[in-house]
């Protein structure tokens, strides 16, 4: 049974159509890596997964809930998918651990001292056990990022979103980031992830979608196409990014 | 006529009657225009179009229109039109309520508004619902926001008490009045007032920066 099932998916924003009756179909464990030229709709097609935008047509499930199914379905899906963001959108105002504890106190109802256990857990994971205590403000942009990956955890979402999570990040910084991804692909964690990291989308993808104008272009083995696009305007995009 | 300044300190007693009139009305007021304004400015901030369009039209009633009208209607005009009696003092709190409600509103909206939209979508995005999101992220991070604009209403509203010298409250600059009425001694008792008025609003000023040192702006 497939998890993620766009069917005849459309989005628009006023007049501007951005996605255009997408068919999609991903099944649990896949690696889907999107990449496109900007305003190609990959972001939107994200971000329709968990309800941030609204269908505009069309039907989208997630595990077998619909996202136009209302606020409580949305929630639903929302716990069971995580999102991490290109600007990282830390809560400023609390710490690391806080950050990480807040999802498993306020929508999973676990008390604060055992969401902060499960929260240094977490943390550890992903290679920042001491920075607990510290804020936002206080860490690197990888640093951040990575707290931001352990927030997404600890709801324990089934698929995890990714919107261009290394994009505001420096090249030194970005491989913390992108090591942490790795691991999480390799306990297989389901993922959808929008990057221009073509060796990423190599190595750890298992499909990868490039789309164009609201609609899936190409849609195969990351191993294969990124070598050799089968489509010109592939081709051009990836002689950008690389 | 000479300048006595010694003359002051014999109206002490009653400047400060009239000064605990002006904190008790300003107090009350100031608690309830929070209440109004935040209930008002949430309704525009996050409201669907009937509740927007019930919070816009209070607040643009009450900001285009002056606080002495305001409470001249209470006063005045709301017992014959609804046969509703009022005190002058109830009248004074209401007033201030209603119109620092009104610019709280605003404020609030404002402070809301201003936190940037990626925290909310944060918020959304581990499964919190829209209030919860709004309560445990939004909401501490506008109220640090709110300070400095709201010490400034504060202010304003305590000085607006003394309009109600109209409907007859005894507050202070009623009561400087009415000191003056019996001595013509205007340059002293003026003076005195412009002091009270101003160890009342610096006292706030100061509360308000302690407050604000305490929280960092984020």
């Amino acid at each position: 049974m497939s998890f993620i099932e766009f069917k005849n998916t459309s989005k628009a924003f006023g007049p501007l159509q951005v996605l255009k009756d997408v068919d999609l179909s991903t099944e649990k464990g896949e690696v889907v890596v999107l990449i496109g030229p900007s305003g190609s709709g990959k972001s939107t097609l994200l971000r329709c997964i968990n309800g941030l935008e609204t269908i505009t047509g069309g039907d989208l499930i997630v595990d077998g809930l619909s996202v136009t199914g209302g606020k409580k379905v949305l929630c639903e899906i929302r716990q069971e998918a995580g999102m991490v963001f290109q600007q990282f959108n830390l809560f400023p105002q609390m710490t690391a651990l806080q950050n990480v504890a807040l999802g498993p106190r306020k929508v999973r109802g676990l008390s604060k001292d055992e969401a902060e256990i499960q929260a240094q857990a977490l943390l550890d994971k992903v290679g920042l056990s001491d920075k607990g205590g510290h804020y936002p403000a206080e860490l690197s942009g990888g640093q951040q990022q990575r707290v931001a990956i352990a927030r997404a955890l600890a709801v324990k979402p089934k698929v995890m979103l990714f919107d261009e999570p290394t994009s505001a990040l420096d090249p030194e910084l970005k491989h913390e980031v992108l090591n942490v991804m790795l691991q999480l692909a390799k306990e297989g964690m389901t993922m959808v992830v929008v990057t221009h990291e073509m060796a990423f989308a190599k190595q750890v993808g298992t499909r990868l979608i490039f789309m164009e104008h609201g609609k899936i272009a190409v849609d195969d083995d990351p191993r294969t196409v990124i070598d050799t696009p089968p489509n010109p305007r592939m081709k051009d995009f990836l002689s950008h990014v690389e | 006529m000479q300048v006595d300044w010694s003359i002051m300190f014999d109206f002490i007693p009653q400047l400060i009657a009239g000064a605990k009139v002006t904190i008790y009305i300003t107090v009350l007021g100031l608690i309830g225009g929070i209440v109004l304004g935040s209930i008002a400015g949430l309704m525009r901030a996050y409201g669907g179009k009937i509740l927007n369009a019930i919070a816009f039209t209070y607040i643009e009633l009450i900001r285009g229109t002056p606080i002495v009208v305001q409470v001249m209607f209470l006063y005045f005009a709301l017992p014959v039109l609804a046969d509703i009696r009022i005190d002058p003092m109830s009248a004074a709190v209401l007033a201030i309520v209603v119109n620092a409600g009104a610019y709280i509103a605003e404020i609030v909206r404002g402070a809301f508004l201003s936190i940037n939209k990626g925290l909310t979508e944060a918020g959304l995005a581990i499964g919190m619902p829209h209030w919860k999101v709004l309560l445990y992220i939004i909401g501490p991070l506008a109220f640090r926001r709110l300070i400095p604009p709201l010490g400034n209403q504060f202010i304003v509203s305590l000085k607006d008490t003394s309009l109600f010298i109209v409907i007859g409250v005894g507050e202070l600059t009623r009561t400087g009045q009415e000191i003056m009425a019996a001595n013509f001694r205007a340059v002293e008792i003026w003076t005195a007032v412009a002091i009270c008025y101003l160890i009342m609003t610096g006292t706030m000023t100061f509360a308000l920066r302690s407050v604000e040192k305490r929280m960092k702006i984020l």
